[in-house]
């Protein structure tokens, strides 16, 4: 039993993580058909922020500042890189988003040195805690339940708001809730704003969890978050949750059984098999092919 | 418009190739021109960047010392100073082959590096084409200089660090089965692993072995496979930066960690401190070995102190590690062989290297047919977590 | 048509004895200068333009999306890695496997029969044939499923691909093959440019008759409109196949260069990120332009490894100001990539040729003349 949870719970607490930078991902995807690369680089850097704010202020402080900073940083990307290019082909947005990858990942290696930096330690939730037995940080059984409330508003934030329906009625169809007077590129800003914001807060769970930030570090987790967006089905927010905590969980049972090399390949598998069977996903609606 | 940009571009390309060829050559020319004395290159490769920075910077930090000591040299009865061109192999293969062309096009006499086995590797065929002698200083994998005449190192072998680890986990911790850490890519890692496998199954320790995926950061998984293999010890070569996060849930878990000379790092200190773990790592160089040593230690901490740049290089702390101490005598044996060549040509001096005999803080230097020192004996220490310092536990040799 | 076809050849050959001689005419300067730099640019310069124009020729010619160059570069540098390693040597090389079980080298067997320097050339060049055929073959399995999703997904599932490769050549049981996740070395590499050249440029020259055929309108065709271009009665899963087949068969041979241009190879730098790298090469040329492309790539790798190297150095810092230090080069170069990618989104070429550059100008020309 304390084996089982063992391997578990440590799965359960990366899926959560996992789950909110698939958000991200979903939400871009959903409303501007963008695979956005530098999703996993934003979440980086809120790494870098968290670790060069708390040298200068306490962690009450450098929390709100962090987050502040990371979706500012979502909103410029998207108003720089993305939005001069909304009439051009997808392919020609998505090569930007490689672009801003590239640039945030060159930046961030010139800042720090490219040298790895210990990430601080925020206190309380990085205590040493015991569950059913198996020694770990609180951190961990934090995160799935953050991650599912964190959730809840989101989805309320979707179905109850104005700004919500706005979401909604751009990610079904872009042209019309143009025409019908959607103020597109302010429900664009929004996607990325929340994104961010998300990202952000998995940025906290995870590196308070691995504490060591690189500045390759998101690239990673970024991608496998997007295969767990894809695998619940990309646009679908229940979809990016289930996907992300399957997929850490699955890797972590990869890791128990002692087959580490393959934890990474298998997150790309899963997803060339879910294209293959199921193209939408698990909770994806079919896409019309336009012409 | 769009062509004139396109036309404007390759023209701009063309004249750039041109003018900067012309402008580095200059520059080349008057750095090495004989107009305001001479000056003879020692080039040093090592990572300032990526997981092996922070022991780079340590490497070249003793460098750096050595050159403060000694910085001229006598050819042909004129005195050369000595000038130091240093570049970043960001501790990664293919960006390390180009670092390495960096040195040879700027006209260094002799290489000093690197820390990590793999970079140095991955170079050693460029510094052989160029005909320009490298010297090692922590690079312990056999495959660095096997085959190359131009490659030389200062420190012991993998080998004989496995087998010396090997046997300490049988005499410290009277281990039954070892789990063995290694990172997936990295030579030095996997090779020492390698190394220490084979004399386990000599000694009769079962051994349980797992490979750290590149970029991940989640050691949970292995210290669990670690605790239900029935593991008394981990071994795990790896960087200070995985180290780090390993130390922390091995703690937590009661296992005690053998480790090879990268551990000799004051973030391991820290690390093994903050979580009470039970730490223990072979390396090059205690002070308490001999007087040069002892000399070393204080001069090098003196000259730390005094710099408060080259304090941060060196991790804020003035804690000496065994990598500045390698690098220090591998300056040494440089400049013992330009001596002996009696010529700044590179080739001569990598001819020279061969015979070179020298006294160094880590131990005698004389090099074999492959360019490797017969040192066998190396430095155990330990963490005192109380204290938050090392101490030495032992030295160890092979019984042959 | 056929004189069309000829008057390629022709100049291409040319262009190549051109450029080969050029090479050693450089290859001279850099010795007399001691700029070993410019070497370094240009050979590794010349390997990424056939990379470039392979990853081209999927991405702009057929509009197949795919990020998995790595993947098929991976497999090319291996083989040729594997395949060449002197039989002497292998014990060094794998010294944790026995020497592995490749226990022959192409080149020497070769070079038993023709002597040392024929033999190994013609080993050498046979085993980069091998590279690009194992990496042909993978294109071919990998293609099977992949071929048949769109756009994005392709890309993401072509770039999976490329991480799963990775991991079964770094797996422990394949180790006395390829080595397990420890560097490959000591195989025979050319010393000069002009090999290089030669190769590229024969392989690219392949690359543009092959656009210049029937088979490449049809790519076009499927890159402007997938369901025109099945109306038109084009086979799309084989003529997208076909483009991926041989995309991966150059990209095998580009790795198996690049191998030797790194005269040491290793898995575990054949990630995503040189996938971008040289997609952001094809971007610079031009989507859709050959001759861009090899432009781009040149210019790409001159900026990363040669002139904008003074960036990183802290001693140029003009006073005070503490801005240039390592790893300022690469934030300024990708600033640059960006404005390229967000302003001049055609690239340096667009989508068109080197010649047509001319072509354009004497049309101008005369039609200046004629308005006089």
């Amino acid at each position: 039993m304390v084996q089982v949870f063992s391997t578990l719970l440590p799965g359960i607490s990366v899926g959560g993580q996992y789950a909110l930078i698939a958000l991200g991902y979903t939400m871009v995807y959903g409303i501007l058909r963008l695979i956005n690369f530098a999703h996993g680089d934003i979440f980086t850097v809120a790494g870098f922020v968290m670790f060069y704010a708390v040298t200068a202020m306490p962690v009450q402080l450098a929390i709100p500042l962090t987050i502040v900073v990371t979706v500012l940083l979502g909103f410029t990307v998207e108003r720089l890189a993305y939005k001069p290019l909304r009439s051009a082909p997808r392919m020609s947005v998505m090569i930007s988003a490689i672009g801003v990858s590239y640039l945030l990942q060159n930046l961030m290696w010139y800042i720090t040195g490219g040298q790895p930096q210990q990430y601080p330690v925020i206190p309380w939730i990085s205590d040493s805690i015991s569950v059913f037995g198996a020694e770990t940080k609180r951190v961990t059984v934090i995160t799935p339940i953050l991650t599912i409330v964190l959730i809840l508003a989101l989805v309320a934030l979707i179905k109850k708001t104005r700004i919500g329906m706005a979401m909604r009625a751009a990610s079904r169809d872009f042209e019309t809730a143009r025409l019908m007077g959607i103020k597109i590129n302010s429900v664009i800003s929004m996607t990325f704003v929340i994104g961010s914001f998300l990202a952000a807060v998995g940025s906290f769970l995870f590196f308070s969890n691995y504490s060591t930030v690189s500045p390759t570090v998101g690239t990673m987790p970024g991608l496998k978050a997007f295969v767990a967006a894809v695998f619940g089905g990309i646009g679908s927010i229940p979809g990016a949750v289930v996907g992300g905590f399957i997929i850490g969980i699955c890797e972590n049972i990869i890791r128990g059984l002692g087959y580490s090399t393959f934890s990474d390949a298998f997150t790309f598998a899963l997803l060339i098999v879910v294209l293959f069977v199921k193209p939408t996903g698990l909770f994806g609606e079919k896409l019309e092919e336009k012409v | 418009m769009k062509k004139r940009f396109a036309l404007l571009l390759t023209l701009a390309m063309v004249l750039s190739l041109a003018g900067c060829g012309g402008n580095s050559g200059n520059s080349d020319g008057s750095g090495s021109g004989n107009s305001g004395g001479n000056v003879i290159k020692i080039g040093i490769y090592e990572p300032s960047s990526g997981a092996n920075g922070a022991g780079g910077k340590k490497e070249v930090l003793g460098i750096e010392y050595a050159n403060t000591q000694v910085n001229t040299v006598t050819i042909g009865g004129e005195e050369y100073s000595i000038e130091l061109v240093p570049v970043d192999n960001q501790s990664e293969n293919d960006k390390g082959v180009s670092a390495a062309q960096q040195l040879v096009s700027s006209g260094v006499a002799v290489v000093l590096g690197s820390y990590g086995s793999g970079v140095s590797m991955a170079a050693a065929p460029v510094f052989e084409e160029a005909k320009i002698a490298a010297i090692g200083c922590s690079c312990t994998n056999p495959g660095v200089t096997l085959g190359n005449p131009y490659y030389f190192r200062v420190c012991y072998l993998d080998p004989f660090q496995g087998s010396v680890l090997a046997n300490l986990a049988k005499d410290e911790f009277s281990a039954e089965t070892a789990y063995v850490f290694t990172e997936l890519g990295d030579d030095y890692s996997v090779g020492l692993g390698e190394y220490f496998t084979q004399e386990c199954n000599r000694l009769g320790i079962k051994v349980v072995a797992d490979q750290n995926p590149q970029g991940n950061t989640d050691m949970s998984g292995f210290v669990n496979g670690a605790k239900s293999a029935g593991a008394d010890v981990i071994f795990a070569p790896c960087s200070t930066t995985v180290a780090s996060l390993l130390i922390d849930q091995a703690a937590s878990a009661g296992i005690p960690l053998i480790a090879g000379d990268t551990w000799d790092d004051a973030v391991i200190l820290q690390a093994a401190s903050k979580s009470k773990a039970d730490v223990y790592f072979s390396t090059f160089y205690d002070e308490g070995a001999s007087d040069d040593a002892a000399a070393f230690m204080e001069g090098f901490k003196a000259w730390l102190n005094a710099n408060s740049d080259k304090l941060s290089n060196n991790g804020g702390s003035d804690t000496v590690s065994a990598v500045s101490a390698l690098g220090y005598d591998a300056y040494m044996v440089a400049v013992e062989a330009i001596k002996a060549a009696d010529s700044a040509d590179s080739d001569a001096i990598a001819q020279a290297l061969s015979g070179v005999t020298y006294t160094g803080v880590t131990g005698d230097v004389v090099f074999d047919d492959e360019g490797d020192v017969d040192k066998n004996i190396i430095f155990i220490k330990g963490v005192d977590t109380e204290k938050g310092e090392f101490y030495s536990v032992k030295e160890q040799g092979l019984a042959q | 048509m056929e004189t069309k076809r000829n008057k390629t050849i022709l100049w291409g050959l040319v262009l190549i004895a051109a450029f080969s001689a050029l090479s050693l005419g450089a290859e001279g300067i850099a010795e007399a200068t001691g700029q070993t730099l410019l070497m370094t640019v240009l050979k590794k310069g010349t390997v990424y333009a056939l990379l470039a124009v392979s990853m081209n020729l999927l991405n702009g010619f057929t509009g197949l999306f795919s990020l998995g160059q790595a993947g098929f570069m991976l497999i090319g540098a291996y083989a040729y890695a594997i395949l060449t390693i002197p039989v002497a040597k292998r014990a060094g090389v794998y010294q944790y496997y026995d020497g592995g079980i490749v226990q022959f080298s192409i080149p020497e067997v070769f070079s038993g029969v023709f002597g040392d320097l024929v033999g190994g050339v013609i080993g050498m060049v046979l085993t980069l044939v091998i590279c690009g055929l194992l990496a042909a073959f993978f294109g071919w399995l990998i293609g099977l499923p992949v071929l048949r999703l769109k756009s994005d997904y392709l890309a993401i599932a072509t770039l999976g691909f490329a991480e799963i490769i990775r991991t079964f050549i770094q797996y422990e049981s394949f180790a006395p093959l390829t080595n397990g996740s420890n560097t490959l070395r000591q195989y025979p590499t050319f010393k000069h440019l002009y090999p290089y050249v030669i190769i590229v440029g024969l392989c690219i020259l392949g690359i543009v008759l092959l656009v210049n055929s029937t088979y490449g309108r049809a790519f076009k065709a499927i890159r402007d409109d997938e369901i025109a271009a099945e109306a038109m009665g084009i086979n799309l899963a084989k003529h997208k196949m076909l483009s991926f087949i041989i995309s991966s068969f150059f990209a095998g041979v580009g790795g198996g260069l690049l191998a030797m241009y790194m005269s040491s190879v290793q898995a575990k730098g054949f990630t995503v990120a040189m996938t971008y790298e040289i997609l952001l090469m094809v971007v610079i040329g031009g989507i859709g332009s050959i001759s861009g492309s090899i432009i781009a790539s040149y210019l790409f790798i001159g900026c990363s490894e040669w002139w904008l190297r003074f960036l990183d150095d802290p001693s140029n810092n003009p006073g005070g100001l503490k801005l240039l230090a390592p790893g300022f080069r690469m934030v300024v170069f990708s600033v640059f990539i960006m404005i390229v990618v967000l302003f001049f989104r055609k690239g340096i070429m667009g989508e068109r040729e080197f010649p047509d550059l001319f072509r354009q100008r004497l049309k101008r020309t005369k039609k200046e003349a004629v308005e006089k």
